[in-house]
């Protein structure tokens, strides 16, 4: 038995030798442009939690079709033959997140780093690109913060932030619904991010913010009534309720809401981030007529529908906007060393900054040099009445484009890059 | 005074989601020393075969309340059989690493099929509205949740007071030793007990299934207060786990409305009074000290 073992170990060793002098040597010698003589680009995200549906596998599904789509486009002249993702948890955890995107750069031999959704997560991902002087395009997490003071060179925020978030909704139900607010938020970074966002862009659109309350997070007792029931008493009574809270405590917010009846008591419902799974949760009955800002919709026209077709005979569901957003870095990053000739991360950088784009997901899309955000058109939604949804996750109707200018912030003094 | 109304009858009312989970949890360590930590984890399929139920066969809310307790209720029979009782004699942890095991298993398994993110499940029709108390109306659910589990607790109360049964299995939680000196088959009721546990914490569920986000994780983020509920009330005091369990949804409901200048305190209110009765009371509100063997 001891015999087998050792034989099996050592011819395992063998193969690895032989592997690593004929794969890595001649390659990397013959072609000096790219990094192990392929490209490797790396999905962090939440794979099991709170947030792998709306990003986590699938989002590794939208980069594997972005990979496909950009060898059919160049066949020969692809600049890599070899184009792999790899793929880790980060378990929305910010040191997981940090020792894992220091694995990929360092281990997995990986050239950018895609999503990483939870903001705190994010952030850490950002130091680690900047220490490592690799690419990362953060997709799947809101804070400002990424183009603002924890901005750098290597970092790229691609599809949302809370200033989109709340400058679309905020502005908008405040001119057309009503002009005091109660927000509902939860007490943690993200959600005492989003009230900031929210109040400004409310007051400066000429409304008021008549209460606000931070509810435990994790909120366990999953009960938001003591604060549902607060909202109509205040005085002045306020015509909307803003809720940031995300995913399953948004599903108990809204319940309760309609539980409570506030919408009959004359007090609206807007929510700070809402993803097309969280509207498939609560059915769109349950919140029709709400409106939120929405990064990108699958059914907003033709581009999308057919993108959204490949994706749902791919993964069975249609996607988010953080699993279009991941397609379409994947595809910009990768066009990006196409035209470099190079995976060398400041010459990619370079020819990134300031650039045009126009994508399935980018629309009117530009990235900016100053802080590294990617500006794109986004779109006010609001959730059509049951009887309006003509197929499955058809849940919204665009009712305005956004356009890219107004979406999002002017660069921040705080970042320098 | 509308306002403290209606905060009260918002705590009394998560309050009996806790005083449910509660008791069984109490009647199961009461009979078989055994902290069950897969509470949170039936609670969960309570909820979640109400929705499967749902949305695969079309069946109603009403029959789920009835279907999935008693489902579940046998599964932690079979389960007491197949894994717990051969570690009811062992130390204590390991039980405590197996509940938490199976726990784990649970979660994992309905995330497999069915994904983290909530599902969908309405209020059944009939309780849809409001009722109007004069003062305030109060969802009809909720008052519903409210007298289903109150009578719910009543019922339990009287069969262990009232009835031959209950007088056994108190004894046998109370005192194994004695009862079994008594000549009672005290193994016999275990499996049983374990089982009827299990099923109040499945109809919880079903109850739940229709306010709260239905998803794999729903238990495991209630299951930290029912723990601290059940240590308030006195570990394996049935009384103590109904009484503490509606006292903490008040004192939480409460909190949240009194105290919301200062949400270090109302986050964390549960524990500070589970900390300040241990102190006070190191049994809890109604357990009794252990005598010393």
């Amino acid at each position: 038995m001891r015999r087998t073992v050792g034989v099996t170990a050592a011819s395992a060793a063998m193969v690895v030798l032989v592997a690593g002098c004929g794969g890595g040597g001649p390659q990397s010698g013959g072609d000096g442009k790219l990094t192990g003589g392929s490209i490797v680009l790396g999905v962090l995200n939440d794979q099991s939690g709170a947030y792998s549906e709306l990003s986590g596998r699938n989002s590794v599904k939208a980069v594997e079709m972005a990979i496909a789509d950009f060898k059919a486009k160049y066949g020969d002249k692809a600049i890599a033959e070899d184009i792999t993702v790899e793929t880790a948890d980060h378990q929305n955890k910010p040191d997981v997140a940090s020792s894992k995107a220091q694995e990929m750069y360092d281990r997995k031999s990986v050239d950018i780093i895609l999503d990483v959704p939870t903001s705190s997560a994010a952030l850490k991902v950002a130091d680690v690109a900047k220490e490592k002087k690799k690419l990362y395009f953060n997709i799947g997490a809101a804070t400002t913060d990424l183009t603002g003071k924890s901005c750098n060179k290597y970092t790229f925020h691609y599809a949302y932030d809370t200033y989109m978030l709340a400058n679309g909704t905020g502005k908008t139900t405040t001119e057309q619904v009503g002009k005091n607010w109660y927000i509902l938020y939860p007490n943690y970074a993200f959600g005492q991010d989003m009230e900031k966002s929210f109040s400004t862009a409310i007051t400066a659109a000429g409304g008021k913010v008549v209460g606000s309350d931070g509810a435990p997070f994790p909120n366990t007792s999953g009960d938001f009534s003591t604060f549902l029931l607060k909202a109509p008493t205040l005085n002045p009574k306020p015509d909307v309720l803003g809720t940031m809270q995300a995913g399953a405590e948004l599903v108990n917010v809204v319940k309760q809401y309609n539980e409570f009846k506030l919408r009959e008591k004359g007090v609206g419902l807007a929510v700070g981030l809402m993803f097309i799974t969280d509207i498939h949760s609560l059915t769109p009955a349950a919140l029709a007529g709400t409106t939120y800002t929405d990064a990108w919709y699958w059914n907003f026209d033709q581009q999308n529908r057919a993108f959204a077709d490949r994706f749902q005979s791919e993964t069975g569901t249609r996607p988010s906007f953080a699993h279009a957003a991941n397609y379409s870095a994947a595809t910009q990053y990768l066009e990006a060393v196409q035209a470099a000739g190079t995976d060398d991360a400041d010459t990619v950088v370079k020819g990134l900054e300031g650039k045009e784009v126009d994508d399935v997901f980018l629309r009117n899309g530009k990235i900016r040099a100053e802080d590294h955000r990617v500006i794109h058109d986004a779109y006010l939604a609001q959730v059509k009445p049951q009887s309006e949804v003509a197929e499955p996750w058809d849940y919204v109707k665009v009712l305005k484009t956004i356009p890219a200018a107004e979406a999002f912030r002017a660069p921040s003094p705080d970042c320098k890059l | 005074m509308t306002g403290f109304l209606q905060n009260t009858f918002n705590g009394l009312v998560s309050g009996a989601f806790y005083a449910l989970l509660a008791l069984g949890l109490a009647v199961i360590f009461g009979m078989l020393r055994v902290v069950n930590f897969a509470h949170g984890a039936f609670y969960m399929l309570g909820a979640f075969g109400a929705y499967v139920l749902l949305t695969e066969a079309g069946v109603p809310f009403w029959a789920a309340l009835v279907i999935m307790p008693v489902g579940l209720a046998l599964l932690g029979m079979a389960l007491e059989r197949a894994f717990v009782h051969r570690l009811t004699r062992l130390d204590p942890l390991y039980n405590f690493l197996l509940t938490f095991g199976l726990t784990l298993i649970l979660q994992d398994l309905v995330k497999l099929r069915y994904g983290v993110q909530s599902s969908p499940y309405e209020t059944p029709s009939a309780l849809n509205g409001s009722v109007d108390f004069g003062l305030f109306d109060f969802p009809t659910y909720r008052v519903f949740i409210l007298g289903f589990a109150v009578a719910v607790c009543v019922g339990v109360w009287w069969v262990l007071t009232r009835t031959r049964v209950g007088m056994v299995v108190r004894a046998c939680t109370e005192r194994p030793e004695l009862t079994r000196a008594f000549g009672i088959d005290v193994g016999r009721w275990v499996t049983p007990v374990f089982g009827f546990g299990i099923g109040l914490a499945g109809l919880a569920g079903v109850l739940a299934a229709p306010m709260r986000a239905v998803n794999p994780l729903m238990g495991a983020d209630l299951i930290i207060v029912v723990f601290a509920v059940v240590v308030i009330g006195g570990l394996g005091s049935i009384f103590g786990s109904v009484a503490a369990g509606f006292g903490i949804g008040l004192v939480q409901a409460w909190g949240e409305a009194y105290l919301s200048d200062f949400p270090i305190i109302s986050q964390t209110i549960v524990f500070i009074v589970m900390a300040v009765v241990l102190l006070w009371r190191p049994a809890g509100l109604f357990g009794r000290e252990e005598a010393p063997a």
